[in-house]
């Protein structure tokens, strides 16, 4: 579905250039929810808007829905615009118009007659659940009911791609997770295919199937999110799971409770995927004479299984620590122990 | 009541000015209404990082806008005499003024457009372009729209310095209320008639900026 290949951008400023894109491949397939992840300033806002030629590569090709986006011009870059449509983090509304308006835009711009237009915006705005403020202005909508509206806006000119700039990063959590519950719904409805930017890893998590994390123009690690989470390669990726699965109390938690253990071990385990919903503890317990104290747990579904981390304490015989060690090896759990 | 207090004042007289600054007010509004729009645009998306980024054609109508900006009015009138001859037939009455009127206020006019467009969201005109939207369809479906108070507002600015344009044109002979109170007021020591035209022109400024005012409020839905 999206071809990027060996795509370079730089920027020429007075004060010198800027390569903010630096030799990046990609592909992503049809359907799928892929996203980018990085810092500000790792050059994913430019990768994704030379997805839809708003930026033009300075070498490579970037090909997408049979588009050759990085060389069409002039209408034909306009008529494949209207299949690889956009929501932006601020929304990019009419103030002007009414949600209704706002809506039909893109329709307009692709020459739909007005009776068709409307029905096309009324069941828009039943898909992504805004009856009842057709007729408002923007200013009048929330956050998160504005982002709906850029939404069902994008949707109109029935596209093949949506990408999504940082589309949830201007809502507060709760919103967050409505959004991207909408856009997994969209994607599974519509089969369309999803790309999108962000530096939330809680965003990935919960919604991707696929990711590349970027870093200073390159792309680092791709892979499905579940592998990138079992086993992240690089440092940058390292530090955006520990987004996720590690909330910044547990740390202190755990520097507290190192000192409060006299004796037995503190163990981190983290799950993935199957392992995740198997009775690991029950099995522990059961066959190795230690206690188990759980200290912290944290499960975090993603959209090809779960992941999770479970700080626990165990207290015994040391060969029996040993022996139930060996055993949460064996079960395909990851296994770190904080203090011997 | 009025012959006794005003008794220099035709009413017929001051009548028959109003309407000529009504006319040469109305007229010349709608042209510098017309070529600020055009020039603002063009000013505007001529401009750095703009959609027909164009230095030269920047630079160039930048500095017509400037130097007719520049010039005072009063000035202005006598330069444009032969323009005016050549356009009007004349350069006496009403319709003389108008070429001057609409050269001085469109460059006026221009700024405040391309001010205008530049307070446009650029993150619109983004989204705009990434749904395919041709450069007229972003003139005229965005850029207009979303910069529309600010040009009302601008317009309503402009008009009522038009007003004052129009008695400096009446005193080189263009009609209107301010040739009256020059000509049958100040040159004559008719006081009244000085004051009546004054009053007037006030009352037309007023009624000018609130329908402005009202209008860019209806507009804005921000």
């Amino acid at each position: 579905m999206i071809n990027v290949n060996a795509v370079k951008k730089i920027y020429t400023s007075r004060s010198g250039k800027v390569t903010a894109v630096d030799h990046v491949d990609l592909t992503i397939h049809s359907g799928e929810i892929f996203g980018i992840i990085g810092y500000s300033g790792a050059g994913k806002s430019t990768l994704i808007r030379m997805l839809n030629g708003l930026e033009i590569p300075t070498e490579g090709s970037v090909s997408v829905a049979g588009h050759e986006v990085s060389k069409i011009k002039g209408s034909k870059l306009r008529k494949a615009r209207q299949e690889i449509s956009m929501i932006f983090q601020h929304f990019n509304l009419l103030w002007s118009r009414t949600v209704k308006e706002n809506i039909a835009f893109p329709l307009e711009i692709a020459g739909v007659k007005k009776s068709a237009r409307e029905k096309k915006v009324l069941e828009l705005i039943k898909l992504v659940g805004l009856e009842g403020r057709e007729d408002a202005y923007p200013s009048q909508l929330s956050g998160g009911q504005k982002q709906r509206v850029g939404i069902a806006r994008a949707l109109a000119s029935d596209p093949k791609v949506l990408l999504c700039d940082e589309a949830t990063s201007a809502l507060d959590p709760q919103t967050t997770d409505a959004i991207l519950d909408l856009l997994v719904d969209i994607n599974k409805r519509l089969g369309l295919t999803i790309v999108l930017i962000t530096h939330e890893m809680h965003v990935i998590r919960k919604i991707c199937h696929r990711v590349a994390v970027m870093e200073e123009g390159n792309v680092v690690e791709t892979g499905p999110v579940i592998d990138v989470f079992k086993k992240p390669k690089k440092e940058i990726t390292k530090r955006f799971v520990q987004q996720v699965i590690e909330p910044e109390e547990a740390k202190d938690t755990i520097d507290h409770l190192i000192a409060q253990y006299k004796t037995g071990s503190l163990v981190m385990l983290g799950f993935v995927g199957e392992s995740a919903e198997q009775p690991v503890i029950t099995n522990l317990i059961r066959s190795f004479s230690v206690s188990v104290n759980i200290i912290q747990g944290k499960i975090s579904p993603t959209q090809n299984g779960s992941y999770g981390t479970l700080y626990i304490h165990m207290d015994g015989e040391k060969e029996e620590i040993e022996k139930a060690i060996q055993y949460l090896h064996s079960q395909e759990i990851s296994v770190e122990v904080i203090e011997g | 009541m009025t012959e006794s207090l005003l008794p220099n004042v035709d009413w017929e007289i001051m009548w028959k000015a109003t309407v000529e600054t009504l006319f040469m007010t109305g007229f010349s509004i709608i042209f510098t209404f017309i070529l600020g729009i055009i020039l603002g645009i063009t000013l505007f998306l001529t401009g750095k990082g703009n959609m027909w980024n164009n230095a030269f054609v920047n630079k160039v109508i930048s500095a017509i806008v400037n130097i007719f900006r520049s010039i005072p009015f009063i000035i202005l009138l006598v330069l444009l005499i032969p323009l005016t001859t050549f356009l009007i037939g004349t350069m006496i009455g009403p319709k003389a003024a108008l070429p001057s009127l609409i050269i001085g206020a469109a460059p006026f006019y221009a700024r405040l457009v391309e001010i205008g467009l530049r307070e446009v969201d650029k993150g619109v005109i983004e989204a705009a372009k990434s749904m395919g939207a041709k450069p007229t369809t972003i003139i005229f479906k965005v850029l207009l729209p979303e910069s529309m108070p600010a040009l009302v507002s601008g317009i309503t600015v402009t008009t009522i310095a038009l007003v004052g344009s129009t008695a400096m044109a009446g005193i080189i002979g263009a009609g209107g209320l301010g040739n009256l109170a020059y000509l049958q007021g100040f040159q004559r020591g008719n006081g009244d008639v000085t004051l009546v035209s004054t009053i007037i022109v006030l009352i037309i400024v007023f009624i000018i900026q609130f329908i402005g005012d009202y209008i860019t409020k209806k507009l804005d839905k921000r």
